[in-house]
């Protein structure tokens, strides 16, 4: 049974898509209680299977689809390969999930009208898509894979206010180039090994030591300018603020944790275990160079064009391009605590932006203000929601115990081991920009506007009169809202543990 | 060397002022009750603190530690002399601050009091944390602790002058210590190998080399902001927006020391003063500190504000103690961890006095106050006690300080910091005489006041009383002070 986790896992959603669908139009109720099961049992299959490998002395396991024979040389069936990062970001997708089908149920009616069972088909199925880009090990299917998240993710995004069918055509754009230019990548590979399996293009690659081919090199460059594009990474990132904001706000809710930070993952599987380290970071090249010096750059414009906003969805989506950048510079270090910094970063950002997103839409839902001004005083009418934003907000400028502090310190750590300084440097500039950017809102929230003179206010008053005017907030917003902000915490204190698995997932490919 | 024992009592210490963070709040609607809990955390947090006394004394550190939360670094306490100073001073005027703002906070009929008290909790018990921190990364997490805990004491008001005046202070405290301390130490945990624990020796070695060691050494030295040298120090004026119980205790005391106080451990526990020796680039700090020492008694003179007089010449004080262990000789690291205690002391006192004035004649400007003296005698004369005090005169505390650190000085042979402390001293005259002088000497026609006497509450006399004596008492009685700053500096 445990050998099948990993399927099960992906045809649950699949299946409850399909019943969804067929539950037609106006049945959302009925919708969510499918997505519900089908997600909850996902999620609690996704933490059976992170027990399973954690047990493993091996370290991963593969599943082979439809039970095809191992063969000598090349595989020729399709392959799932789970090892602890991959159960890691897999449990991380189910449980976001979970929780933003919670906050879905009030929302769904007032914002997709009776699309609703639709809205849950697709997002169900761009879980399917997410868990199978990041199990699967077949260079070709990882393409298939990222269409069908792309194509759910257009539509999930098309079914927002009037400006979401206008962004979500840009995205169609930008997307379809970078997954064109990915899949292009793949067939030079094809090409050069006649294989498709990760494992195999591996093992060619370096047995006929083909890594000074020019194709090759193309190919690589390729796979990383479609990863590039599809995870907003600076400046191919034009894209997401507009998709991310106009998007429904469940929809935003899901994407904004996770759609980019799957791709992160997916690059730094493909310069781990579809290059090699010895050809990423080769001395030869210049390319770590260049590319964190890129990343510097991604970080400190998303940094700026962030501070800049006066949106709050606008504003926390380019504090995303600007994580993006801490991700792609910490995985181009070219160490081990790069890389697994850029990795725990992945599990602590889709934390962090899940709460700061579900904060902020339960404030703009509730107070019909999407600007900055809409937090004015709500440390008193909304305590628990600014709570959760606040240690969202704390996570972002990186805090401790937040796990931002955390994954701050290993990425910190990781560029003062290769003497990266300026990546160190950009790291601590955006902390500071965050900084900014989150005590004027908290002041705001906690000050209200202006009062007039000191003395006006007489004594006993706020301690004994209840806050007023407090608008309830539906708990199926509070909950996920709660978890999402608990989550922060625990991965922060518990990133001894999960550091020490990455590491050691880590050290057997980089062997 | 010291024998390491483990005990519970300094995480104990640590809890019961944070266990009274949640007691004040939920009984926020009963104000007695409330401040009951103040007084009941603060007096048992102090009972903690001396039963470690008689232990530290015998030479041992305590230890205590949980959960390792980086690899090798656990949130772990360790008292060793310096920091049961630190924590006696820190939970004894924990005490008489509690009693001092109940009376102001009262009398003024103060909003938001719940809150207040139980921010004063929680920034109490991040006090302490640093002030028993094992490692940087515990001295790190509770230093900032401080910083967002005192965040909402200083906006008290909420008004705009405090909002900016809150801006500027999270700006400075955060934006430094994360742009700073934070790489800094990475970087020691990074060169050392896996553990960034405090011990007696240093923690990194002279491989580190003069250049690095001294970026190192300034990162360190500004990052910790709360000790308020120059460039990094306009937090502390603009954190006087605060009700003056804040003033007094976190913004003389708990909060500025704790910023001199992490200077001091990066020079005693992270480099060791032998490898500062062997790197010769405590000197840069030295002269840092001695124009901070200089400028900001050249501000004090012109501020008319009494709380901004005041809070410049604590920026000039803090200076000192840096100064002093900078010299890197066990005379002047005394002096600097006697004058923690010394100006603690002096400097509360004064911010009393102020406060006090504030309550009963709602003054707050030096040109305000000719002819006081006559109207509220007691306090004045705490006030004079308190500027003789961190003037560095006799009879009172500040003498026994000033007097190490100018040995510690003349030892040195800079004859040119020897300068630095005498003019320093002229000027604190200058700007503290003055105001002592025209309270109780003007003329009759000059006097701004007339009628009898007209004292602030007994709750802010009483305490503003016994930190004047404690400046005398502390002049005739440095013994325990001396002793325990000689377990650090004679190592």
């Amino acid at each position: 049974m445990t050998d099948h986790l990993p399927i099960l896992l992906l045809l649950l959603p699949l299946f409850g898509s399909l019943i969804c669908v067929l539950l037609g139009r106006n049945n959302a109720a009925h919708s969510w209680v499918v997505a519900m099961i089908s997600l909850g049992g996902s999620a609690l299959l996704s933490l059976l299977m992170l027990i399973k490998v954690l047990g493993l002395k091996s370290g991963d396991f593969r599943y082979r689809m439809g039970g095809w024979p191992e063969s000598s040389s090349y595989e020729v069936g399709i392959e799932l390969r789970v090892d602890v990062l991959a159960c890691l970001i897999v449990l991380a997708v189910m449980i976001v999930g979970f929780l933003n089908t919670i906050y879905s149920k009030t929302r769904v009616s007032a914002e997709v009208g009776e699309k609703g069972s639709f809205f849950y088909a697709l997002i169900q199925l761009l879980i399917v898509g997410l868990c199978g880009i990041i199990m699967t090990n077949d260079a070709f299917n990882l393409y298939v894979l990222i269409e069908i998240t792309s194509l759910t993710s257009y539509a999930l995004i098309a079914m927002g206010n009037r400006r979401a069918a206008l962004s979500s055509f840009n995205y169609v754009i930008m997307g379809t180039i970078g997954a064109s230019f990915y899949l292009l990548g793949v067939g030079y590979l094809y090409i050069k090994t006649g294989t498709l399996n990760i494992d195999d293009i591996h093992n060619y690659l370096r047995s006929e030591n083909l890594w000074a081919s020019q194709s090759i090199v193309v190919a690589f460059i390729l796979i990383m300018l479609g990863v590039w594009t599809k995870m907003a990474f600076f400046p191919l990132h034009g894209w997401l603020p507009n998709a991310y904001s106009y998007a429904p706000s469940m929809t935003g809710t899901f994407m904004a944790p996770l759609m980019t930070k799957v791709m992160v993952y997916v690059m730094i599987r493909v310069m781990l275990w579809l290059f090699g380290s010895d050809f990423v970071y080769s001395t030869e090249s210049i390319w770590s160079e260049l590319i964190i010096w890129m990343s510097v750059v991604a970080i400190v414009a998303g940094s700026f064009l962030a501070l800049a906003r006066n949106d709050i969805k606008k504003m926390l989506t380019y504090l995303i391009i600007a994580e993006v950048g801490y991700m792609v510079g910490g995985a181009w270090l070219g160490n081990l605590n790069g890389q697994a910094g850029a990795f725990y970063h992945i599990l602590s950002d889709a934390a962090m932006t899940f709460c700061l997103f579900i904060a902020a839409s339960i404030v703009i839902i509730r107070t019909g203000e999407s600007r900055l001004n809409a937090f004015d005083d709500l440390f008193r009418k909304m305590p628990i929601t600014m709570i959760g934003f606040t240690i969202g907000g704390l996570s972002m400028i990186g805090l401790p115990p937040t796990c931002g502090f955390f994954s701050k310190w290993y990425l910190i750590k990781g560029g003062v081991e290769t003497g990266q300084w300026e990546f160190v440097v950009a790291l601590l500039f955006s902390s500071l920009i965050n900084a900014v950017i989150f005590f004027k809102i908290f002041e705001r929230a906690y000050f209200g506007k202006i009062k007039g003179i000191k003395e006006e206010v007489t004594v006993q008053d706020r301690d004994t009169i209840p806050a007023g005017g407090i608008k309830s907030v539906p708990l199926s917003m509070l909950i996920p809202l709660c978890v999402g902000s608990l989550s922060i915490l625990i991965i922060g204190i518990m990133n001894k543990n999960i550091f020490s698995w990455i590491t050691k997932a880590l050290e057997m490919v980089n062997g | 060397m010291a024998s390491v024992e483990f005990s519970l009592i300094p995480f104990l210490a640590w809890l019961v002022s944070l266990l009274a963070v949640p007691a004040i709040i939920l009984l926020g609607k009963k104000p007695d009750a409330r401040e009951g809990i103040t007084f009941l955390a603060a007096i048992v947090k102090f009972g903690f603190v001396l039963l470690m006394l008689p232990l530290v004394r015998e030479g041992k550190i305590l230890h205590f530690s949980f959960s390792e939360i980086i690899e090798g670094i656990p949130i772990e306490f360790r008292v060793d002399g310096l920091g049961i100073l630190f924590a006696i001073v820190a939970s004894s005027l924990w005490i008489l601050t509690s009693l001092y703002a109940l009376g102001y906070m009262r009398s003024l009929k103060e909003h938001d009091q719940t809150r207040f008290f139980a921010c004063f909790a929680l920034s109490l018990s991040a006090t302490i944390g640093v002030a028993f921190a094992g490692n940087l990364l515990t001295l790190y997490i509770f230093y900032e602790i401080l910083s967002l805990s005192t965040y909402p004491l200083v906006t008290h008001h909420g008004d705009k002058e405090a909002r900016s005046g809150g801006r500027t202070y999270l700006s400075h405290l955060l934006g430094t210590s994360v742009a700073f301390v934070l790489p800094a130490m990475i970087y020691c945990y990074w060169k050392k190998g896996g553990d960034i624990n405090f011990t007696d020796g240093s923690l990194l070695t002279t491989d580190i080399g003069s250049g690095a060691g001294l970026i190192v050494l300034l990162a360190f030295t500004f990052g910790f902001a709360k000790n308020g040298l120059m460039p990094f120090h306009s937090w502390l004026p603009n954190a006087m927006v605060a009700p003056t119980p804040v003033s007094a205790l976190l913004h003389a005391v708990a909060v500025v020391k704790v910023g001199v106080f992490c200077v001091i451990r990066v020079f005693t526990g992270v480099f060791g003063i032998d490898l500062l020796e062997k790197l010769d680039i405590a000197v840069v700090v030295s002269w840092i500190a001695a124009f901070t020492v200089i400028t900001s008694s050249l501000i004090a003179l012109s501020q008319d504000n009494l709380k901004r007089r005041l809070a410049f010449s604590t920026i000039g004080q803090l200076s000192y103690i840096i100064l002093g262990v900078s010299l890197l000789l066990p005379l002047g690291v005394t002096g600097s961890i006697l004058h923690v205690a010394m100006h603690a002391f002096g400097k509360i006192t004064l911010f009393f006095c102020a406060g006090a004035i504030y309550v009963a004649m709602h003054k707050k400007y030096v040109s305000e106050l000719v002819g006081i003296g006559r109207k509220m005698p007691i306090t004045m004369t705490a006030f004079a006690i308190g500027s003789l005090s961190v003037i560095g005169l006799p009879v009172t505390g500040g003498l026994v300080s000033k007097w190490y650190l100018v040995m510690g000085t003349a030892q040195s042979d800079q004859i040119a910091l020897l300068v630095v402390f005498l003019i320093s001293s002229i000027l604190n005259a200058c700007y503290f005489l003055p105001i002592v002088y025209r309270a109780f000497f003007c003329r009759p026609e000059e006097s701004l006041y007339e009628g009898g006497r007209q004292e602030a509450p007994l709750a802010c006399l009483i305490p503003l009383c016994i930190t004047a004596l404690l400046s005398v008492i502390s002049f005739f009685n440095p013994g325990l002070f001396i002793e325990l700053a000689g377990l650090i500096s004679n190592k």
